[in-house]
């Protein structure tokens, strides 16, 4: 595969959460149309990672450079990567009680279509629009008259994270353990949602524990984190690899390293 | 957070916008507070003797009286002989009979609020009583009401056209001694509004009342009173504003509401005094004594109040079930900002049997504010078969603010049943960064989450109020993250 410019290239990323560093040096170029997976064990730094790409200011980047479509992605709020195309489907969706699912969902898509200079969704419009995306991770029409995530079971939120990514269609989309707590069916349908929406603008980055989750959203790239660092990269086979050996041999490894 | 940090300091530097004053000449009596003064108030209003009388025997009692001090609140000694307790803007002639002659500089002041006092300009569902300072300047739609049976009108014109129901209503459901504020009022309340639905009728339109502070040093002491006779219904808004200034100015009003068989009163406020700048420094004290008797029988009394203004908020909106199978009701969102305090509740007392009421409270407490939830869930002995749900919830902005509930409950006997439920939560920085990562601002997705947060109570409020109170919470909140 031959790149021009990456969308995404990640040198060196440093960053601490309360004066511990968690991220130590992260290399990473992802361009557009790509699916990159990162697996690692847990508190290997994957969410962190998603996170501070996505902006959450709980996390002091200290060292080393995100350019995103060339620019310097550090110096932008969370709203302004989102307005950017930045998009993260949470491990933990949030819950916002009294406000409706599809009132929140058209406030941030008006609101990213204003500040990109584009006209504002009427509520008729809008709701042509969701209807038409709801169908990607197959939800029902209930789904509307509800509040954010309240009170939806662990498989709704995540279907709910892949609708709201379908609506908002961004160019860089990051999907942080979007497998966990999903049964076997679930996880079909949410793949089938993120698959559908796979297109050679589009990147993703896919954060995942399991290899499990890269049998249906099949990745060009794998990356293995461990202890805040990629130690290992490589192709599809490499998932296969670590189903197998466990995460063991190559935390090892990284030990080994200088 | 840095982002949240220029946030706060942009929207702080904001003004209260409706901090303007409007120049006016004024006729006030001298400042403080005896005998003569309110025989010179009563005297300006041309008031029956039963009135003056009334008055009196008030400030007899109030000089009797202790301030309270068991609120939740912390304010420095009011000098009351430091107060004017009449100022009316000064008629010019023989004082207006209609809307048409009514002072120019009145109406725009009204209009500058955004309540146009002539007819064709208004809502047409809506009436409005225009109180300024210390008098009603306005009442529209009267014409149209009377069409009803309604009588809406000032307290003033009240006394005069019809004294006999004045006479028997007024102190009925908050008598002159009730408690201080309450007996300061009395004793020296110079307007308000009356409104009477007779027999059977449904008032065709929103009824409202606009009060507006405008002169320095005064207080305003407003009278409401409404009666809703045998299967009557009446929906009634109120709001209000006052000037920014550095000095704290008093507002004691008494609202009493009297239902009877079947009659259904809906009471519903959006209270947006100056509430002082970000220091703290002045803004309204706001200690109303707000009362509804549930006399007849199924008679319905409801209380929505939005509170969003004032330095200090004391009030508790009640409602007496008299009434066998009355129902009473209160929904109420109170936020307090930088300084604010806000001592609220309500009351609910049974007497009747098979009583039922609920209480759905939201407190929101951003900045230094405290806001505390006060309420007395009272079922007396005879009030076989009652009911009552009482929901508080608290959501604190920040980690300067305080919550606080603080529930009475007596039940006398044992065919009753109270339920009481609480919860305090915080605005997460995990709910914000859900909001901001979608694309939304900092400062609407706080707006957003409060928004939400009150939406059951919203849900209670005309539809031009849900609005109005929405936008409201949004400019109160504005600056409270950081």
């Amino acid at each position: 595969m031959t790149r021009t410019e990456p969308m995404l290239s990640v040198k060196d990323l440093h960053a601490n959460v309360g004066g511990k560093e968690i991220l130590r040096g992260i290399d990473l170029e992802v361009g557009a149309g790509e699916v990159h997976a990162i697996m690692g064990p847990n508190g290997s730094g994957k969410s962190t990672f998603a996170q501070v790409l996505a902006g959450r200011e709980t996390f002091e980047v200290t060292k080393g450079e995100v350019l995103y479509q060339g620019k310097d992605l550090l110096a932008l709020s969370p709203e302004e990567r989102a307005v950017a195309g930045i998009f993260m489907a949470f491990q933990y969706p949030v819950e916002i009680p009294g406000v409706g699912n599809l009132y929140f969902l058209r406030t941030a898509l008006n609101a990213l279509r204003k500040r990109r200079g584009e006209e504002e969704l009427d509520a008729m419009d809008f709701l042509a629009l969701a209807k038409e995306k709801m169908k990607l991770v197959a939800m029902d029409q209930s789904f509307t008259g509800r509040s954010v995530n309240e009170g939806f079971s662990g498989g709704e939120k995540k279907r709910n994270e892949i609708f709201q990514m379908a609506v908002l269609d961004p160019r860089l989309a990051i999907l942080d353990e979007t497998d966990s707590g999903l049964d076997i069916d679930a996880l079909r349908i949410v793949a089938a949602g993120v698959n559908s929406l796979r297109s050679k603008d589009r990147a993703m980055i896919v954060i995942t524990h399991y290899q499990r989750l890269l049998e249906y959203i099949v990745p060009d790239r794998v990356h293995v984190m461990s202890n805040g660092r990629i130690v290992r990269s490589g192709g599809r086979e490499l998932a296969l690899e670590l189903e197998q050996k466990g995460y063991a041999p190559v935390e090892k490894r990284q030990e080994a390293a200088p | 957070m840095s982002t949240s940090a220029k946030t706060l300091q942009d929207l702080t530097n904001r003004q209260y916008k409706y901090g303007f004053v409007t120049d006016i000449e004024a006729d006030t009596v001298p400042r403080g507070l005896n005998e003569d003064v309110i025989r010179l108030i009563s005297a300006k209003k041309n008031e029956p003797e039963f009135m003056l009388e009334w008055r009196l025997k008030a400030y007899r009692h109030w000089l009797t009286m202790k301030e309270p001090r068991w609120q939740n609140v912390r304010y420095p000694p009011i000098d009351y002989q430091d107060i004017v307790y009449y100022s009316a803007p000064k008629p010019k002639g023989e004082g207006p009979k209609s809307l048409d002659e009514v002072d120019p500089e009145l109406l725009k002041a009204f209009g500058k609020l955004g309540i146009p006092l002539e007819e064709q300009k208004m809502l047409s569902g809506v009436a409005v009583d225009a109180v300024f300072d210390s008098v009603s300047v306005a009442t529209t739609f009267k014409a149209k009401l009377a069409e009803a049976g309604v009588i809406f009108c000032s307290f003033s014109e009240a006394v005069q056209e019809h004294p006999e129901l004045v006479k028997k209503y007024l102190g009925s459901v908050v008598p002159y001694s009730d408690n201080f504020f309450a007996t300061l009022n009395s004793a020296v309340f110079s307007d308000g509004s009356f409104c009477y639905i007779p027999k059977g009728v449904r008032c065709p339109m929103e009824l409202s009342t606009y009060f507006r502070i405008n002169a320095e040093n005064t207080g305003q002491f407003e009278r409401t009173l409404i009666v809703a006779e045998e299967g009557s219904y009446v929906s009634y808004l109120e709001g209000c504003t006052a000037p920014r200034r550095d000095k704290n100015q008093l507002h004691a009003a008494v609202v009493e509401l009297v239902a009877l068989d079947n009659a259904q009163i809906k009471y519903s406020t959006v209270q947006n005094w100056y509430p002082g700048d970000a220091q703290g420094k002045g803004g309204i004290y706001n200690f109303v004594t707000k009362r509804g008797a549930a006399r007849g029988r199924a008679s319905k009394i409801s209380w929505t109040q939005v509170e969003t203004g004032s330095a200090i908020t004391w009030k508790y909106p009640s409602v007496i079930l008299q009434g066998d199978d009355s129902v009473g009701e209160f929904h109420s969102v109170a936020l307090t900002n930088n300084y604010q305090q806000a001592d609220t509740g309500t009351k609910m007392i049974h007497i009747g049997k098979n009583t039922r009421s609920t209480i759905l409270s939201k407190g929101i407490s951003a900045g230094h504010g405290q806001n505390t939830y006060r309420g007395l869930v009272k079922i007396q002995k005879g009030a076989t078969g009652s009911r009552n749900y009482t929901q508080c919830d608290s959501l604190l902005l920040g980690n300067r603010c305080g919550a606080h509930t603080m529930p009475y409950i007596e039940v006398k006997n044992t065919s009753s049943q109270v339920e009481h439920e609480a919860s305090t939560s915080k605005i997460g920085e995990d709910q914000l960064f859900y909001c901001t990562q979608r694309g939304i601002s900092e400062e609407d997705a706080v707006s957003m989450i409060v928004n939400g947060f009150c939406r059951q109570v919203f849900k209670e409020l005309p539809m031009e109020f849900a609005v109005e109170a929405q936008k409201l919470l949004s400019v109160s909140l504005e600056g409270s993250i950081g």
